[in-house]
């Protein structure tokens, strides 16, 4: 069986741990404070959130930092939901 | 396995030194205020609910533990409702457990598989909790990893790491300092650091008279 990127007890590293504090950024606090807008309004739990978030193709899940993938996870299942269209929030950015 | 393993974005940074999801978070912000699903206030009061929980909540419970063996013993049992009785919120988490560390055992806490914390108690996880070393090693290296900490456990210790999920989270009862007997509830409660609640570390030592 192909082990899921998320499960990250199954993928041995010899990498040392960044034990830096880091506030978080405004987009960060945005970001999580959507997600519990989203929760609270019906729209997204928090198994939505997680299986958003293990979609994500192995290598961007490693690259993306913590709310990044939360916001790819947002993204994905207000898609999913009909609450956004297909690359809108990409034609808001241009 | 990629050699990206950690836990930063390699995305450049705009001039203004943010992150491209940052005008991605604040668009999104914007689109959903705009077609009514969400209300600006309600996000605003979610940043300022999210800013305003920090670890003193769970030193509360520590201390207050500490002092009050009948209350340890309800904490042990229910965590969320001990939390009630000092007006604490345990969060959305259906089950919070508090577990104990003695002369024999000692407990740390990690998610494997994503970032479960009691954030309620706790307030948000430090990045290194979230990251994926941590997730990886604190099952694989515990002994390593708490030695990174600058945590050396004596050789007769048992260590017990807990993996959260969703639905289960834990908190810990470090052991109390030696030395403290005179200290109150609210200076006890000083003591107790965030990552001596999650097991990586001991609670601070009382300042010598």
């Amino acid at each position: 069986m192909e082990r899921a990127v998320h499960d990250r007890g199954v993928w041995p590293t010899d990498m040392p741990i960044d034990r830096s504090e880091h506030e978080l950024a405004d987009w960060e606090l945005l970001t999580d404070a959507l997600v519990s807008a989203l929760s609270s309004e019906g729209l997204m739990n928090v198994d939505e959130l997680r299986r958003g978030i293990e979609s994500m193709p192995p290598d961007e899940y490693e690259r993306a930092s913590y709310y990044e993938r939360w916001l790819f996870s947002a993204e994905t299942i207000l898609v999913e939901k009909g609450v956004l269209a297909p690359g809108e929030l990409d034609a808001r950015l241009t | 396995m990629s050699e990206h393993d950690h836990d930063h974005s390699h995305d450049p940074i705009t001039a203004d030194g943010e992150p491209p999801a940052a005008a991605r978070a604040r668009a999104l912000e914007e689109l959903l205020v705009e077609k009514a699903v969400v209300q600006r206030e309600d996000v605003r009061r979610n940043i300022d609910r999210l800013v305003s929980r920090s670890p003193a909540d769970g030193a509360r419970l520590v201390a207050r533990a500490w002092v009050d063996t009948e209350f340890k013993e309800r904490l042990l049992a229910d965590a969320r409702a001990a939390a009630q009785e000092l007006d604490l919120d345990s969060g959305p988490s259906p089950v919070v457990v508090a577990v104990e560390n003695t002369e024999t055992v000692h407990h740390m806490v990690v998610c494997t598989l994503c970032s479960c914390y009691p954030r309620a108690l706790l307030g948000p996880p430090p990045d290194w909790y979230k990251s994926l070393p941590y997730r990886s090693r604190a099952v694989s290296d515990p002994h390593g990893v708490l030695a990174e900490f600058g945590l050396e456990l004596d050789e007769d210790v048992e260590l017990r790491v807990l993996d959260s999920t969703a639905d289960v989270r834990y908190i810990v009862l470090p052991r109390k300092p030696e030395g403290t007997e005179e200290l109150s509830e609210q200076e006890l409660a000083a003591l107790v650091t965030r990552d001596s609640m999650i097991g990586v570390a001991q609670p601070v030592a009382p300042a010598t008279a």
